[in-house]
């Protein structure tokens, strides 16, 4: 057996992290609460647009915080509608088929996102994965802090999670899959011995063909 | 007396300029070396819409195609796709002008449910552009792409299975062309591997059904591809396209091209090189300094900007097998040149083209499989090469790829074929894997890169060549680690790949140069 390891956001859907926020931040109780958390939002973006050029992982907390007081019970409540009005129509329509491939191919299929976990799990029914590998809030009480427990999944992390998690079901790293649109996961696609670009920024795309990886386009 | 194309070399013959991928060089063969040129062009049909009409009014073994016409019926019209002939084609391509006239006539029947299919069986899916270099304005912009498009052997929902040949092998095809009224194939016939049941049954099937003949034991039990009577290939593609041609109603209408590959400025280069006019011989010199000192991409380009002036010499349909009868017979005459004894080393400039490579570089795994492959199997009868005898091939094997066609290619070298060249240990043991890679698959489904079990077969192509050639000797390889993969050796120049082929012996030995491009072919007795 094998893994194929697939990036979620730009590689399979073309949502990224920040629409399933959004989506959160804009569907509050009441006006007032959205127009609070809209507002918090709005300061955080510049630093969140630079920390999204130089680093991932703190892009991520920062994101992330925006969950900050939203009881649990409303973050999964809300989760179906999330997938059904955000990550679902974004789906790119080779997605459904390359993960079906990957299923027949004989691999299990792990989506590894930096989106949250309760999203990534809906996708995982969706696509009939084998299983997922993504981010988690702390929840307090019943109510989320706005930090992220460990570990952070972004950027080199991940291929450190996938080395472990490949570790624990005895796959060799040489014979598993990664997929990925974003030169930032070069770490993930360089520790499998079958990376491809899907969709992938202009620097994978030189990278994948400098490196004569598969590069395709699934939108 | 020797035929006209048989022409020995003395002491004082002029070098003989060979391709050495898209270079030209000049090469010293001793003495005695027998060269093999091309048959000059035979004659092409003067008018061809009328020989078109005349050949669907009075096919083969069929009713006339306007017999087998109905208003309302749904009709496939598959094509072959452009890796042949090679060069492609000047416009109007043979294609165009049989589906300008075949459309016309399906028209004036009430016939208006018609898809045309471009067979690529699991070659790489053909760009627009190139897909209307074969179809012509007017057709590719009345079907394209709705119902002018590739083939998708991987369209597991579009691909029914019609039943199993006597010996259980698969036949699976295009569920348009399985459940039209009637199915049209339109072929281009450029070497005698090319048509008959190989047209429908591989360029319409499934990679299932293509793992029952396209395998390293079929081949190696090949004794030429270019004799279907003496192919085991061909008897087993025969086997599935009759089980086709049993399920469906299949009109076949094959056509044949001459050797005219050059046009006339440059037809000196299938000339003896003795013969030659001042001013050709100032040509061929011009020739040979300019791709010396172009760059690569410039040398490409400047091959890929000349189509071949090729004309149609022949056009038959009906009934399959009668139609590829007539077919063979009249590539046969175009290209078989007697040829008597088997030489101790076979002498070949590989040129910068296969059917698998039209608008790419010629990969190194290409340069093997036209090597062992294409040119070896160039004869009917005995192999131009004695059992054990030598190939000296003239090529620089750069190690570079087409990132977009041949993508799968560079893992087989690079990661597979280090392991093994073995091709049936191969077979069993890699092919399938790599033939379900998702992700050379979706290049393969949506992009132009060739199917991942394509390279194998590459590989698997050589097999009759490996099986039978004692070794291969490249000169002008501009590294050794490629050759050394394919199990060849490298020398700096004829002279020394000649002293290796004699084993360091003071014997003589029976060269033979096989001067091609165009195409030749020897009909060889032993």
């Amino acid at each position: 057996m094998a893994g194929a390891y697939f990036d979620v956001d730009g590689t399979l859907v073309s949502t990224n992290l920040v629409h399933p926020t959004l989506f959160y931040v804009l569907n509050q109780g009441t006006p007032l609460a959205t127009l609070k958390r809209l507002g918090r939002a709005a300061l955080k973006s510049p630093s969140m647009a630079f920390a999204e050029l130089v680093d991932r992982r703190t892009f991520n907390e920062l994101l992330y915080s925006a969950y900050g007081g939203m009881s649990e019970d409303r973050l999964l409540s809300l989760a179906d509608e999330v997938f059904d009005d955000v990550i679902r129509p974004a789906l790119f329509p080779g997605a459904r088929d390359l993960v079906r491939r990957s299923r027949d191919a004989g691999h299990d299929v792990i989506l590894i996102s930096g989106a949250l976990d309760f999203i990534v799990e809906r996708l995982v029914r969706h696509l009939d994965a084998s299983g997922f590998i993504a981010n988690r809030l702390e929840i307090e009480r019943g109510t989320a802090t706005g930090k992220m427990l460990k570990p952070v999944v972004a950027g080199p992390e991940k291929a450190r999670l996938i080395r472990e998690h490949a570790a624990r079901e005895g796959w060799d790293l040489a014979e598993c899959f990664a997929f990925s649109d974003s030169y930032s996961d070069l770490p993930m696609l360089s520790v499998v011995g079958h990376p491809a670009a899907v969709n992938p920024d202009k620097r994978l795309e030189l990278l994948a063909r400098a490196y004569s990886w598969p590069s395709f386009r699934l939108g | 007396m020797d035929h006209p194309c048989l022409v020995t070399l003395e002491r004082d013959s002029a070098p003989r300029v060979l391709f050495s991928g898209d270079r030209l060089v000049k090469v010293d063969l001793p003495p005695g070396t027998r060269c093999i040129y091309p048959k000059p062009p035979i004659a092409k049909l003067k008018d061809l819409p009328a020989a078109i009409r005349h050949a669907l009014h009075h096919p083969l073994g069929s009713e006339p195609l306007y017999a087998r016409l109905r208003p309302g019926m749904s009709v496939t019209i598959a094509i072959d796709d452009l890796s042949l002939p090679l060069p492609p084609m000047r416009r109007p391509d043979a294609r165009q002008s049989v589906l300008e006239v075949l459309l016309a006539l399906l028209a004036d029947h009430g016939i208006d449910d018609i898809e045309i299919i471009v067979a690529t069986g699991i070659h790489r899916r053909m760009k627009a552009a190139e897909i209307r270099w074969m179809v012509g304005d007017r057709v590719f912009d009345a079907y394209w792409p709705d119902r002018l498009y590739n083939h998708d052997a991987e369209d597991l929902d579009n691909i029914v299975r019609l039943g199993e040949t006597e010996l259980g092998e698969p036949v699976e095809l295009s569920r348009r062309a399985a459940e039209s009224d009637l199915l049209v194939y339109v072929n281009i016939s450029f070497v005698p591997m090319n048509g008959g049941h190989k047209s429908v049954a591989v360029g319409l099937g499934s990679y299932a059904s293509l793992r029952a003949h396209h395998n390293p034991e079929t081949i190696r039990s090949t004794h030429t591809y270019m004799d279907p009577g003496d192919s085991e290939l061909a008897r087993k593609i025969a086997r599935l396209g009759r089980v086709v041609n049993e399920k469906l109603s299949v009109f076949t209408i094959e056509t044949t091209v001459n050797n005219r590959m050059f046009d006339r400025n440059l037809s000196f280069l299938s000339k003896n090189e003795d013969d030659l006019d001042a001013k050709e011989r100032f040509l061929l010199e011009a020739l040979v300094a300019t791709t010396a000192r172009l760059p690569q991409a410039a040398r490409q380009a400047l091959f890929d900007k000349f189509p071949a002036p090729y004309e149609v010499t022949g056009v038959w349909a009906g009934e399959t097998e009668a139609v590829h009868e007539r077919t063979l017979a009249r590539a046969f005459e175009q290209y078989l040149v007697p040829v008597q004894g088997q030489a101790d080393v076979l002498v070949l400039g590989i040129p910068y083209i296969s059917p698998y490579n039209v608008h790419a570089f010629l990969n190194p795994l290409l340069v093997s499989c036209l090597a062992q492959g294409y040119l070896f199997n160039m004869f009917r009868g005995a192999p131009l090469v004695k059992p054990g005898g030598t190939l000296v091939l003239f090529h620089p094997c750069t190690d570079k790829f087409d990132h977009e066609q041949h993508a799968p290619y560079v893992d087989f070298v690079h990661r597979i074929l280090p392991e093994t060249r073995d091709a049936v240990r191969l077979s069993h043991q890699y092919e399938q894997k790599m033939a379900r890679d998702p992700a050379f698959l979706q290049m393969f489904r949506t992009g132009h890169a060739y199917h991942p079990a394509h390279p194998f077969y590459m590989w698997y192509w050589g097999e009759n060549g490996r099986q039978h050639v004692g070794r291969v000797i490249v000169v002008g390889a501009d590294n050794d680690y490629i050759p050394k993969l394919f199990g060849w050796e490298t020398a700096p120049s004829m002279d020394e790949a000649l002293y290796r082929a004699r084993g360091g012996e003071a014997r003589s030995l029976d060269v033979t140069l096989l001067h091609m491009p165009p195409i030749v072919m020897g009909d060889v007795t032993p």
